[in-house]
């Protein structure tokens, strides 16, 4: 909302610098958004920073109020006048000005009742008014048709107040003005852009501001007077309200003003209004919003006369839900089907307006209007934000009720507006005013001892200092015995009745009037709660550890995909892999392709991989993150997955001799293994295995299971290559692996045994076997392994190699093996026995030849 | 017999100064001292002498031997310097060439600054608690003190699921209630946690928004925990977090599930509170949402409000390693460019 200061001062004498209001005000949690500067300085305040404004510094001297006595024809032009100005000096200033509004006065002499201007001095500096582009000129003397001219009458954007520039500013008059003021006095403003949060309902207004820096400051607040003069008829036989729901609409009161005149409102009227951002329209409207924007209480102006014509008779005023397939034109021009629970003002002829958010077409007040009936309710606010969701509709008034006023509020708003409109268009206000008001709300009184304020703030106050920042507030205070009572001012509706959250409620008020800066700062002394081991967190950031420790880059996807995404994973004609469980649905997704959480990390990694793929030759990633599989139960379960993915050149090109030019080796499927081994190898699994893949999404032929103690784990290998295709990877083969990070933690050894240091020598030696070339390596070395022995430590497999001089349908199996003994020096001849042994076992169980 | 001796001396010394490689030296060696070399075939002679003479010419051969070995010692590390002295004079490289890259990995930045995160609130006695992301309404709402129409569920634009009762949290709060039934013994023990974890909300994604985001919420539930607690808790991870002496600054403000309620702002830690673009020229960057758990809060996670108290807060990780970094696009998170992640 925006808050002119020159407002906030009607109702209370600001002591201090605006910068340090507004600091200020955001500490005690009326965020100031944003200071804008209308003329006055900006003034430097110790400690604090802001924004610099670039805005216009009126010259107190050469900037001045000034009245316009009497408007000249221009003896040369017809689109000039000549402004007879008094701006305190000597002699009357001649201003030659184009201005369209001051035309109107010409040849009347002198004005009356007086009028007055802004007036620019020769070397004021202004805004060019002529610029599209904001541009400041500094005023000089020069011929306009003729007649020399130095000083001028300015316009709104000339000022910097608005962007008006039609006419110039023209302030009706008032007793406090003087020729020669500065301008800065009169016009020079601050406009505070204040965000409220939902629990601030109360300070919607001029005045709910007013009341915060009242009481943060320790100001008096002075109140605008709620009478008004009321010299017609008895309201009572002119209207009558019928109220039909008091829950949603507990306060309904109407007055009546009689023989009215609409016109434009005054300047002060108008002025504040567009200051504020709204549009000035007629006396009787612009009431209505002031009020709104003064009190917090929305009004709403009937034409009297047209109630009187549609119930042929005083109207009855009903509020009511409406009724089957019931409609209204509304003053935005839309005609709105009103659902079930929209709360209605209707008369006996049908539905009027929406109850707190918009009045209908048929009885808004025109130009002609001379009879004005004006409501002023309180509205249940849920009813009134489901209306407004439902209407997708926001008005002030809406604004303002779907937050919460306080029906207090109805009988100050009736007097004020219905005061106001009569002093600005005239008329006879009807004796009283009509007041329904069936469910008023509660008065709500908490106790709250001393040392609750004390042990829950951690502050060591005094009673009457804690009293005292509640009567700041309005709250009426009694003490007893280190017990305040508090009871809430009636325009509150945020203090609860349960006793210890209106303690609460009560605890945040004190805190906030006292500063929070008050508030010290301690090291807890409680309880410290057991601590327990978290073996879940350390495996996810162990295992990321590890991943990156290989080379691996973290990458962290939307969990969001959808249905048609996740089935190209599955490629023609096969069954899919995915998990057998529903998926979670969004039924307002941000995109339709995000409607779904992911059952795999699959299609983001391999859109990741897409995605990259132009800027990079090699991508080695992974991602910790989790799945949502939706069976039985209300929530999904979500189990954490690991995504690797392997693509592109193994190692980076450099200008080493052979490596230039040459094509780098790709990554493979044996890179993707060896990472899992790793990875297992750092987690000190060991009891892991392999199977032959059956997850559709990969290459039958080379892809596996991963299987711990001969569970599985999940799938890797390379992607099928239809899939990789519909990704848009077809360029370079792509190497995959999904993991259950829970199986991860379940078979890691937290405490593994190390293997003792020998220092006895060892024996190596080669040995190339031939086998059938469908014999898996890992069949080899397990018979390899068997047959070595205590004395083998260790057997690396170093070359595979088919064609010439091996036999068709044969491949040769190199490996390096290590002897070695751990209590002795090991012999030759211990050597030679086992590889004899090897070389047995081999012939016999694999059919093996040993090659030459 | 001395003779030969004579002759075979010179001829070694002569071939010795000769060598200018290890390579040649190796040669000569066993040439004159190896086991087949010249002077063992000396010592070979000395049997066939007779005995009158054979003490004399041993003698001499031995001599031979020792003065042998010593010149090729001296030899020797002749030209190891001479071989040393030249690599050092010749062998120079350009050093300017690129290097050979290395294969690195890294950490996505958002986990990272958890880590930070959870250190720094681990060392203050705060352990992580994980909760679902897939939330019940009332969890995530209604038990947070935020009934269905409340006006603060405007400020959270939430992605519902096609069971009305379930949707994706938008913030980790819900962890709270889910932490004190789970932890807090029917509400008889106190509590310490960090809740990290992803949210989401139906927003625009823009540079500034993101429908995926992580927080942080920490949560301390005990019989005697006050607000001065509170800010003196903030107020030391934000020492520890961004410098020694960070100021920071209480605002209040509101959330349904904390009463007070207040905003952290540290100290910019880009301009020193001088005032930048990044801090909009205040000298302040919000850190953190925070508060004292609200009395229903309480009541719903199994707490006596009248002898229980707590306090809450909530950061966003990413938006303090933007600020850290100055990233200026908040999509580059989940947008996992390689050429983004690898700058971390």
């Amino acid at each position: 909302m925006l808050v002119p200061i020159s407002w906030i001062k009607d109702y209370v004498d600001i002591d201090i610098p605006v910068e340090l209001l507004a600091e200020k005000l955001t500490v005690a949690g009326l965020e100031v958004a944003h200071l804008r500067y209308i003329g006055l300085p900006q003034a430097d305040v110790p400690g604090l920073r802001m924004p610099r404004s670039d805005h216009l510094v009126w010259d107190r001297e050469k900037l001045l109020l000034a009245r316009v006595v009497e408007v000249k024809a221009h003896p040369n032009a017809d689109k000039l006048v000549l402004a007879m100005v008094d701006y305190g000096g000597e002699e009357l200033e001649q201003c030659v000005t184009g201005a369209s509004n001051l035309f109107k006065y010409q040849g009347q002499g002198e004005i009356n009742p007086p009028i007055w201007g802004a007036f620019a001095m020769e070397g004021a500096r202004v805004w060019d008014g002529h610029s599209d582009k904001p541009r400041q000129m500094t005023l000089k003397g020069k011929e306009l048709r003729g007649i020399y001219n130095k000083s001028m009458v300015c316009s709104e954007k000339e000022l910097g107040i608005s962007e008006e520039h039609e006419g110039v500013i023209i302030l009706d008059h008032e007793e406090r003005y003087v020729a020669g003021a500065p301008l800065a006095e009169i016009l020079g403003d601050v406009i505070l852009d204040i965000e409220f949060t939902p629990n601030l309902a109360r300070c919607f207004s001029m005045i709910g501001v007013a009341r915060e820096v009242a009481a943060i400051l320790g100001l008096e607040m002075r109140y605008p007077s709620f009478e008004f003069l009321a010299e017609g008829d008895p309201i009572e036989e002119q209207v009558k309200i019928d109220i039909r729901e008091p829950e949603l609409n507990p306060r309904f009161t109407l007055t009546l003003l009689r023989d009215t005149e609409v016109k434009p409102s005054p300047f002060w009227m108008r002025h504040r209004l567009r200051l504020i951002g709204q549009r000035p329209r007629n006396n009787i409207v612009d009431v209505t919003n002031y009020i709104t924007f003064e009190l917090g209480q929305p009004l709403h102006a009937f034409d009297y006369d047209k109630l009187l014509n549609r119930a042929g008779g005083p109207p009855t005023i009903i509020t009511r839900l409406p009724e089957a397939g019931e409609r209204l034109e509304t003053l935005d021009g839309l005609a709105r089907d009103l659902g079930e629970e929209t709360i209605l003002v209707a008369d006996t002829a049908g539905a009027l307006a929406i109850g707190g958010v918009i009045g209908g077409g048929e009885t808004e007040i025109s130009e002609n209007t001379r009879n004005v009936l004006l409501e002023a309710a309180a509205w249940n606010n849920i009813s009134v934000r489901k209306t407004i969701k439902q209407q997708r509709i926001h008005t002030e008034a809406s604004a303002r009720f779907s937050r919460g006023v306080h029906p207090s509020q109805s009988i100050l708003g009736s007097s004020r507006g219905i005061e106001l409109m009569r002093q600005l268009g005239g008329g006879t206000v009807a004796a009283g005013l009509v007041d329904a008001y069936p469910a008023p709300p509660q008065t709500v009184t908490v106790a709250l001892p001393i040392e609750r304020i004390n042990a829950l703030l951690g502050m060591d106050i005094e009673t009457d200092q804690a009293a005292e920042a509640l009567r700041r507030l309005e709250f009426e205070t009694r003490i007893d015995d280190d017990v305040i009572h508090a009871t809430a001012p009636d325009h509150r509706l945020d203090i609860s009745a349960d006793p210890i959250v209106g303690q609460a409620d009560l605890l945040e008020e004190i805190a906030r009037v006292l500063g929070y800066d008050r508030i010290p700062e301690t090291i807890m002394a409680d309880e410290m709660p057991p601590q327990r081991e978290n073996p879940g967190v350390f495996i996810e950031e162990r295992v990321r550890d590890i991943l990156a420790g290989l080379g691996l880059y973290e990458v962290i996807n939307y969990r969001f995909s959808n249905r048609e995404t996740e089935a190209m994973l599955t490629p023609d004609g096969a069954a899919s892999s995915l998990p057998d469980a529903e998926y979670v649905e969004i039924v307002n997704p941000a995109a339709s392709d995000r409607d779904v959480l992911r059952h795999t990390l699959m299609t983001n990694m391999l859109e990741t991989a897409a995605n990259n793929a132009r800027y990079q030759r090699t991508q080695q990633v992974f991602e910790i993150g989790k799945v949502y599989l939706q069976r039985d139960e209300v929530l999904p379960e979500e189990p954490l997955r690991l995504g690797i993915l392997l693509t592109g050149a193994r190692d980076q090109p450099t200008w080493r001799v052979g490596d230039a030019g040459g094509a780098a080796d790709a990554l493979d499927f044996y890179d993707l293994k060896g990472v899992i081994e790793s990875l297992l190898e750092a987690l000190h699994i060991d009891d892991f295995s392999y199977e032959r893949a059956t997850h559709s999404s990969f290459h039958p032929g080379r892809s596996a299971n991963l299987l711990l103690r001969r569970a599985p784990v999940g799938a890797f290998g390379e992607i099928h290559p239809q899939v990789a295709q519909r990704f848009r990877l077809a360029d370079s083969k792509v190497f995959y692996a999904e993991l259950e990070v829970a199986r991860l933690l379940q078979y890691q050894q937290r405490l593994h045994k190390i293997e003792p240091l020998l220092t006895t020598p060892a024996i190596l030696e080669d040995i190339a076997l031939i086998v059938d070339a469908n014999v898996a390596a890992h069949e080899v070395e397990r018979v390899i392994r068997q047959a070595g022995g205590r004395l083998l430590k260790d057997v690396t497999l170093f070359d595979v190699y088919t064609g010439d001089p091996v036999p068709p349908g044969k491949k040769s199996l190199a490996y390096s093996l290590t002897y070695q003994d751990p209590e002795r020096t090991l012999t030759d001849k211990n050597a030679a026995r086992a590889r004899k042994k090897i070389i047995g076992a081999a012939r016999r169980r694999l059919r093996a030849e040993l090659r030459s | 017999m001395s003779q030969t001796v004579e002759v075979l001396r010179n001829q070694a010394l002569d071939a010795l100064q000769k060598t200018t490689t290890s390579d040649e030296l190796v040669q000569w060696r066993s040439r004159y001292l190896g086991r087949k070399g010249a002077v063992g075939a000396l010592f070979g002679t000395i049997g066939k002498l007779p005995a009158e003479e054979r003490a004399a010419f041993g003698q001499g051969v031995n001599a031979l031997q020792s003065e042998l070995r010593k010149a090729f010692e001296e030899r020797e590390q002749l030209i190891r310097e001479q071989v040393l002295a030249q690599d050092l004079e010749e062998g120079e490289i350009d050093i300017t060439l690129p290097a050979y890259p290395r294969q690195m990995g890294g950490l996505h930045p958002a986990t990272r600054t958890h880590r930070e995160f959870q250190s720094i609130w681990a060392e203050m006695g705060f352990q992580v608690y994980q909760s679902h992301d897939v939330e019940e309404d009332d969890f995530n709402f209604t038990l947070l003190n935020l009934p269905p129409h409340h006006p603060a569920r405007d400020m959270q634009d939430t992605f519902y699921t096609t069971n009305p009762r379930v949707l994706l949290r938008t913030h980790t709060s819900p962890g709270q209630i889910r932490a004190m039934r789970e932890l807090g013994g029917g509400g008889s023990k106190p509590i310490r946690v960090i809740l990290p974890g992803m949210c989401y909300r139906q927003e625009q994604v823009t540079a500034r928004s993101e429908i995926q985001f992580t927080q942080v919420e920490g949560l301390a539930i005990g019989r005697n925990i006050r607000m001065s607690d509170l800010k003196g808790t903030i107020s030391e991870f934000a020492k520890r977090m961004f410098k020694a002496d960070a100021k920071v600054r209480y605002r209040a403000s509101y959330f349904p599930f904390t009463e007070p309620s207040m905003e952290v702002d540290v100290e910019c830690f880009l301009c020193g509170g001088e005032g930048c673009r990044v801090c909009k020229y205040t000298g302040w960057l919000e850190i953190a949402g925070s508060g004292m758990v609200h009395p229903t809060v309480l009541r719903n996670g199994g707490y006596d409000p009248s002898l229980w108290s707590g306090f809450a807060f909530g950061m966003g990780p990413e938006r303090i390693t933007m600020l850290k970094h100055g990233i200026q696009d908040i999509r580059y998170f989940w947008g996992n460019d390689l050429r983004f992640l690898k700058q971390f």
